[in-house]
């Protein structure tokens, strides 16, 4: 049997039309029928967060939703951070830093880390180290990755401040 | 119809996916219940956050043949404060519990369980109905919910009924509903501002299982411990209020000796799910912190 469901999403602001399996998760969505394979997936069954992208603004395991589910959604990838060919403060950060060594998880953290400076970009240490909890990294040890999220939001202040005097 | 088709041939499990099932969307209430009576039957299930079911599917722990997606359902995800009671319909995530929508004590003390949720990507798709209806022995949201007097709406097509939060779990992931039942509503009561909460969860990584968790809710009158519950998660197939362990601390004044030989009465009542001398230690140390946390007395 095939229980198919055709379906619209907005992938880092493009329509995508596909027609999918009701059981196929969102991350296999975003990676086979709309050919997005940044989104890379660890575990399947939401341990790792490799798979973490922004539904409608908020952090979730990508391996964790139905397809089905996101109709309609607004979904954004590590594809949409970049902006006209230039990295987001939190991608040149990641490099700055050697927040990453395989790069594996990256882009989960990368999303990840986006959600946690959209909410409060001035998130205190014990907060941010929790929320990095969620996923994980096997490389780094995680120092690193602290690291980065602080010098990006740094940069993120110095860029809105720029954008002030400018 | 072949449900399995994608198994290997030996019969063994196809790749680590879930298994094929029917979709469906109801846009109301109404037609949930009435697709949740056709196809309960037959394996079918509510998808609400999916935050274990999911997981259980793609292990295939789980299999069901049809789940029936609530969250398109309008007004599912309000969370209201109303008489005295906090109101949390079938869609409100967990994410969403905290001081920000709710005053009081009970505002704090749903903030602190929540941080014990698993993960924040977790947190913002998983249900605190959805918690309660899967009945995990170590969830927070069933701790909380034997321990303070809350209360369940269960609906179906044959109508509804009001469950009182102890009564409502039934044993290992068992709970009172029927397969054809949604919980509809979990009310819990808002507490005064004399009222005191402490909470101490043990689990091995962060965001994982807790192993042993207690929650302790008590005022303080003239020095004294007044109205205590104290609920234990984990350690027995469901959480649920430590009767003895309150007859212990009533009355009395808090301290070090009182919260030990409260926890020792508690031992000696529980039943464990494992034998293992070791969950039994644990249990009196979480409701040792719990009550030190309540009370602002040291260990």
């Amino acid at each position: 049997m095939s229980d198919l469901h055709d379906i619209t999403l907005v992938l880092n602001g493009e329509r995508h039309a596909v027609r999918v399996e009701a059981r196929r998760t969102l991350a296999d969505v975003i990676r086979e029928d709309c050919g997005l394979t940044g989104t890379h997936l660890g575990c399947e069954h939401g341990v790792c967060g490799a798979c973490t992208v922004l539904m409608d603004g908020q952090p979730v395991r990508a391996c964790l939703v139905f397809g089905v589910q996101a109709r309609g959604r607004a979904i954004r990838t590590v594809e949409g951070l970049a902006e006209g060919g230039r990295l987001s403060p939190l991608q040149q950060a990641f490099i700055d830093e050697h927040a990453l060594q395989c790069g594996y998880c990256t882009p989960g953290f990368l999303m990840l880390c986006t959600a946690i400076l959209e909410a409060d970009p001035e998130i205190g240490d014990q907060a941010l180290v929790d929320a990095l909890s969620s996923n994980i990294c096997r490389c780094t040890g995680y120092a690193n990755i602290v690291k980065a999220v602080r010098a990006a939001a740094a940069a993120m202040r110095a860029g809105t401040a720029a954008a002030e005097m400018a | 119809m072949d449900l399995d088709a994608r198994e290997f041939q030996d019969g063994r499990p196809g790749p680590m996916k879930p298994a094929p099932f029917h979709y469906h969307s109801p846009g109301t209430e109404g037609e949930a219940l009435a697709l949740l009576a056709k196809f309960a039957p037959e394996e079918g299930r509510i998808l609400a956050g999916g935050q274990s079911l999911i997981p259980a599917m793609a292990l295939r722990v789980a299999r069901p043949a049809h789940l029936v997606d609530i969250g398109g359902i309008a007004g599912f995800d309000r969370l209201t404060v109303e008489d005295g009671w906090l109101r949390i319909r079938p869609c409100v995530r967990h994410a969403a519990l905290g001081t920000e929508a709710v005053p009081g004590p009970l505002g704090a003390l749903l903030e602190t369980l929540r941080g014990q949720i698993a993960h924040l990507p977790i947190r913002t798709r998983g249900t605190f109905c959805g918690s309660l209806a899967n009945a995990d022995p170590a969830s927070e949201w069933c701790l909380l919910a034997a321990t303070l007097g809350s209360s369940m709406l269960l609906r179906s097509l044959r109508g509804g009924r009001e469950i009182a939060g102890e009564d409502f779990f039934q044993g290992f992931m068992t709970t009172a509903l029927d397969p054809d039942e949604m919980l509809v509503e979990v009310r819990l009561p808002l507490l005064a501002d004399t009222v005191r909460t402490g909470f101490f969860e043990f689990s091995r990584r962060a965001g994982d299982y807790a192993q042993a968790a207690a929650l302790a809710v008590l005022e303080l009158r003239d020095g004294a411990i007044v109205a205590p519950r104290l609920g234990l998660g984990a350690v027995e197939d469901r959480p649920r209020r430590l009767a003895v362990a309150e007859a212990v601390l009533e009355g009395r004044v808090p301290s070090s000796a009182l919260f030990r030989e409260a926890a020792a009465a508690a031992r000696a009542a529980l039943v464990p799910m494992d034998e293992d001398p070791y969950r039994l230690d644990l249990a009196q140390t979480v409701i040792h912190r719990a009550l030190a946390a309540a009370t602002g007395v040291a260990e």
